[in-house]
């Protein structure tokens, strides 16, 4: 029997935190992880974090999940991979299965991590080759370099389903439709938006009917479904795809919790069955602490302060800190986890329909029914103002805690204030330059840069661009609007990628004059 | 309410086979859904009764998939709702392991 102070059951955001903590107040503490590569799901999420700087916003997570993983080396955590825990047993006993043999390790204290696994839909067809978790096609892509299929078809637009989506338009894939039994898009409308304008439709209130093919996916048919969640007759949609995507949930991987005897509950808020634990993440059984997905549904960014608090607590649990420490830290810590459970998207809003922001501006229903907001809609957001010369029009018209655009502005042209659900406002007179540092900060892809020049007839729009191949300097193409839809010609007039957008690279467009509020996403004309 | 749920005596009218009963739901043990249905009206009320009787969520994913559509199923067919129906048992091996593997042990 091998003993540590803290044995730490998954090496993803929330246990690495964890562990992190633990091991820099002296514990020490060993880390066992199932897979191959630690660090969990961060390093399949290749866009920007939202969040403040605390929360590591605009960093791309697998960038985090790295700088994760450095800070557990330096603090002399022991991650220990292709390790697989068989059970937490009476007194902290934890069975380890690893190479060929299984270990026993007791720990004084123990911090589940385990996170969370795809929930998945029947319908006929289900098992089906090509009917795949959105997940599972994070994975194939982002890790190993997999196309998951060409055409591809996602069900769930939470914002799993938006964030997968995208991606697999970056890997080159076609998604010909999102699809959700839900009357509005459950993510993100930035996330949503960044579809819509890529031409990529919604079908809200439909669900699938059933997949089609014999030893694989060849197609999809859907359909729209009434108040009681039964499909209309008339309503289905055919679509010919290779691969359905599933992003309908996540549910908590509490079985060693249970194992253990924790007191359980099974609660919808939190995604599923979880243990009962207090703010510390502490189960009913003193020392086995929990963080992250497997204590409830939430983000990355949470996860990682939900385990900070836990790796904080079990090391005042073992009486390596005073109380007064404990306090003084997780007072910080929790700070920081509720400004990202405020705004729109937060817990408590889960399921309530929001018609105003906090400020009051009507919160756009064509946003969360097709993706995009109108072109009178959008006027109506502090971040979008009319101004001579260049300046930014930042499209973010939903409370969600992010504020890397603020800071990003060396001219100070914008403004979210203390509260970092507030919506950013443009400052008309603060002198904007240009320098599109805002336009790569937005881990929304929501602000675009514009100079209007109503004497030669044309406007200049900045647009952030993640695609490759990029187009060339004075390649020709079509400007669509924020629905996808061509509206006219644009030429490449400047790209621009430097270390500082973080691999974000900025398309300048021309197009006429009247079309500066309009387009939003360049299309090449000619194959590459 | 576990008392509801585990009252035998509770009638729960005729099985009545649906259109959607030979759809799979346990995939690692090919179990499907009229089979679920049917083991509810044969007396199996509670999660772990499934398991036992069908081998529903005992192969290679430990019911990471099915479980909770499971949970599902049998909460209609019972007029329950899920949350009412308690998991069924966690125990070790918590993953799939080869008989060496866990014979191998120090």
């Amino acid at each position: 029997m091998k003993r540590y102070d803290v044995i730490v059951v998954g090496a993803g955001p929330a246990g690495l935190s964890a562990a992190i903590e633990a091991a820099k107040r002296g514990l020490r503490v060993i880390v066992f992880d199932e897979n191959a590569r630690p660090g969990g799901q961060l390093f399949k999420q290749i866009h920007k974090f939202f969040g403040s700087k605390e929360h590591k916003a605009k960093i791309r997570g697998f960038k985090i999940g790295e700088d994760l993983l450095k800070e557990a080396q330096t603090a002399g955590v022991e991650v220990v991979l292709n390790a697989v825990v068989l059970g937490l047993y009476l007194d902290k006993e934890v069975v380890v299965s690893h190479g060929d043999e299984v270990t026993h390790y007791k720990g004084d204290a123990i911090i589940v991590a385990t996170g969370a696994s795809e929930n998945m839909i029947t319908f006929d067809g289900w098992t089906l080759p090509g009917v795949i978790g959105a997940g599972a096609a994070q994975t194939m892509m982002n890790l190993h370099s997999i196309r998951p299929g060409k055409k591809v078809l996602m069900l769930g637009t939470g914002n799993v389903g938006l964030v997968v989506s995208y991606q697999l338009l970056q890997a080159g894939c076609e998604v010909v439709a999102l699809v959700d039994a839900a009357a509005k898009i459950g993510g993100y409308g930035v996330h949503a938006a960044k579809l819509a304008r890529c031409g990529v439709p919604f079908y809200l209130s439909h669900t699938i009917i059933k997949a089609h093919g014999q030893d694989c996916v060849t197609g999809v048919t859907i359909g729209e479904v009434d108040s009681k969640w039964q499909v209309i007759p008339g309503s289905e949609k055919d679509f010919e795809v290779d691969t359905i995507c599933l992003a309908v949930g996540l549910s908590p991987m509490s079985q060693l919790l249970k194992m253990a005897g924790c007191e359980m509950e099974e609660n919808p808020a939190k995604g599923g069955y979880v243990p009962i634990g207090n703010s510390y993440g502490e189960t009913s059984i003193p020392g086995i602490f929990v963080a992250g997905d497997v204590s409830g549904i939430e983000e990355a960014s949470s996860a990682m302060i939900e385990g900070r608090i836990a790796g904080v607590a079990a090391a005042a649990r073992l009486g390596f800190i005073d109380k007064a420490e404990l306090t003084e830290k997780t007072w910080e810590l929790e700070q920081a986890l509720l400004a990202l459970r405020a705004g729109m998207f937060s817990p408590e809003n889960k399921g309530r329909e929001v018609i105003h922001t906090e400020e009051g501006y009507d919160v756009s229903q064509s946003l969360l029914t097709r993706g995009y907001l109108t072109n009178d809609e959008v006027l109506t957001y502090p971040g979008v103002t009319a101004a001579q010369g260049i300046h930014a029009v930042i499209e973010c018209s939903q409370n969600i805690p992010c504020n890397p655009c603020q800071d990003a502005c060396p001219k100070k042209c914008i403004t979210i204030g203390e509260k970092i659900t507030s919506l950013p406002v443009v400052n008309s007179d603060a002198q904007c330059s240009g320098c599109g540092l805002c336009v790569a900060a937005c881990s929304g892809q929501s602000i675009f840069l514009v100079k209007e020049d109503e004497e030669v007839g044309t406007a200049m729009v900045t647009i952030p661009y993640e695609f490759y191949p990029l187009p060339e300097k004075g390649c020709q193409g079509m400007a669509l609007d924020r629905s996808g839809k061509e509206i006219c010609a644009a030429e490449i007039i400047e790209i621009k990628n430097v270390p500082a957008f973080d691999k974000t690279s900025l398309l300048t467009m021309k197009v006429p004059f009247n079309m500066a509020m309009k387009a939003r996403f360049f299309k090449q004309v000619q194959e590459v | 309410m576990m008392n509801k749920i585990n009252d035998r005596s509770r009638n729960l009218g005729d099985y009545s086979v649906g259109a959607d009963d030979a759809m799979i739901i346990c995939r690692c043990e090919e179990i499907t859904k009229g089979d679920i249905r049917q083991a509810v009206h044969a007396g199996m009320f509670t999660l772990t009764e499934i398991r036992r009787y069908l081998r529903t969520g005992m192969g290679l994913c430990q019911g990471q998939t099915c479980g909770r559509l499971i949970k599902g199923i049998v909460a209609r067919e019972l007029g329950v709702s899920p949350l009412d129906l308690e998991p069924a048992v966690s125990r070790a091996p918590m993953r799939p392991i080869e008989m060496k593997v866990l014979g191998n042990e120090r």
